[in-house]
This record gives structure tokens, sequence and C-alpha cells, in this order.
């Protein structure tokens, strides 16, 4: 009963999508298009790693390869696409959470990488090709 | 009157980067299903979910609406936490000891 008129609401402001972003992107003077630009620019930073990031996950013959691939190229994407949405929005309320999620996607991703890496090694995952570990190469 | 094709130009990467960021959670499937060991999809799907963070912020973007930014933000903090979670599940058996 409460969450119809809400649902009602959401719907509303995803069918205007176009209308209310040109609105927000024209409300001011040339700050606004040079945030535009700004936006546009990170936008096209970030869909490039992440194009970077899938296409190394995809092709890449080892899963210590692939780790390499998306762990940093898909950080980098997405840490462009919340930069984006940092200038965007402007350093208010939800820059800041733009912010909070860049320095946790910095922290996180290499941390979840390690971590995947030293499981996968541990499972007894081969390298690719003639690598080995530095202690399997003594014996 | 003069930023209204800047704004056409932002709407427009809006809309390739969603295509785009779409198409790419959908290929990350191709490595969850043909991927030959464990870790292979740990990783296809820890890809999915900083895409679906992407995806999160574009429409924050797209709707001006800020929730989506802590909707992604939210994603992220779960996908690290699922991520650690498997990667001690496949090799102590347990995750909580």
């Amino acid at each position: 009963m409460t969450l119809t008129p809400l649902a009602a609401d959401a719907v509303a402001s995803l069918a205007v999508t176009p209308l209310t972003a040109a609105e927000s992107a024209a409300s001011t003077g040339p700050l606004a298009l040079a945030r535009t630009l700004v936006t546009v620019a990170l936008l096209i930073v970030g869909s490039f790693f992440l194009t970077i990031g899938t296409v190394g996950l995809l092709r890449l013959p080892d899963v210590y390869n692939r780790l390499h691939a998306t762990s940093k190229a898909t950080t980098l994407g997405a840490a462009s696409v919340f930069l984006a949405g940092f200038v965007h929005f402007g350093p208010g309320g939800t820059g800041l959470t733009s912010t909070i999620g860049i320095v946790f996607l910095f922290i996180t991703a290499p941390t979840g990488a390690h971590m995947i890496s030293r499981s996968a090694q541990r499972m007894g995952v081969p390298f690719f090709g003639t690598t080995a570990w530095p202690d399997d190469a003594e014996d | 009157m003069t930023a209204a094709p800047a704004a056409g130009l932002l709407d427009a990467a809006i809309t390739g980067a969603l295509v785009l960021a779409s198409a790419l959670t959908l290929l990350c499937g191709y490595r969850i299903v043909r991927g030959p060991t464990v870790p292979d999809r740990v990783v296809a799907l820890d890809t999915i979910g900083t895409n679906v963070v992407a995806i999160g912020v574009l429409v924050a973007l797209s709707t001006d609406r800020s929730l989506f930014v802590s909707v992604a933000l939210v994603l992220t903090i779960i996908g690290f936490i699922s991520t650690v979670a498997v990667a001690r599940y496949v090799i102590e058996g347990d995750i909580i000891q």
C-alpha cells in the first residue's frame, strides 16, 4: 500500500531518463559543460578498462594470468566509473560515497585477488607453460 | 542552451557504457560455465561483481538518483566478502573456525 506510489515514482523517473540528465547538465554555465566533458572522458576510460579486463578473463590461458588481467584492469575501470559519479554529483554526500567506493575498491581488489591466487596455488592449479613455483624448481 | 549538445553527449556516453558493461557481464558467464577450475569461476564471478558495480554507478548517473551509488558501494563490499569466503572455503573446507 505504501510501496505502490514509491514504485510508480521510480518507474516514472526511469521513463524520463534522458530529460532529467539533460536538464541537470544544462542547468548552469560553462562549468557544467566542463563537468559533463570530464564525466564523459572518465566514462570512456572506465569502459575501456572494463573491456580490457573481460577480454583478459576470456582470452588468457591460466587462472593466474586471468587474475592479473581482471584485478588491475577491472579495478581501474570501476574506479573510473566511480570517479565519473564523483564529478557528476559534486563533492557533496553522493560524491563522498563515490570516493569511499574508490578507496574500498583499491584496498579490497588486490586483497581478494591475492587470496584467490593463493588458494589456487594451494589447490594445485598448474601454471601455464614451463613456469614453476620457486620451491618446486629447486627439487 | 550551449550545454545542450554536451548533455546529449553525456546521455549517449552513459547509454553506451551501460550497453557495453551489460554485454561484458554476459560474456563473463562463458568463463563461469567453461572455467576448468574452481578459482577460474571465482575470478569470473568477481569480475561480474565489479561490472555490476559499474552498472550501478552508471544507473545512478543515468537517472540522477544518488541512491544507486550507495547500492554500488554495498555491492563492492558484498563482492569482496564473498570472494574471500570462497577463497577460504576451497582450501580450508569451512569459512568460520
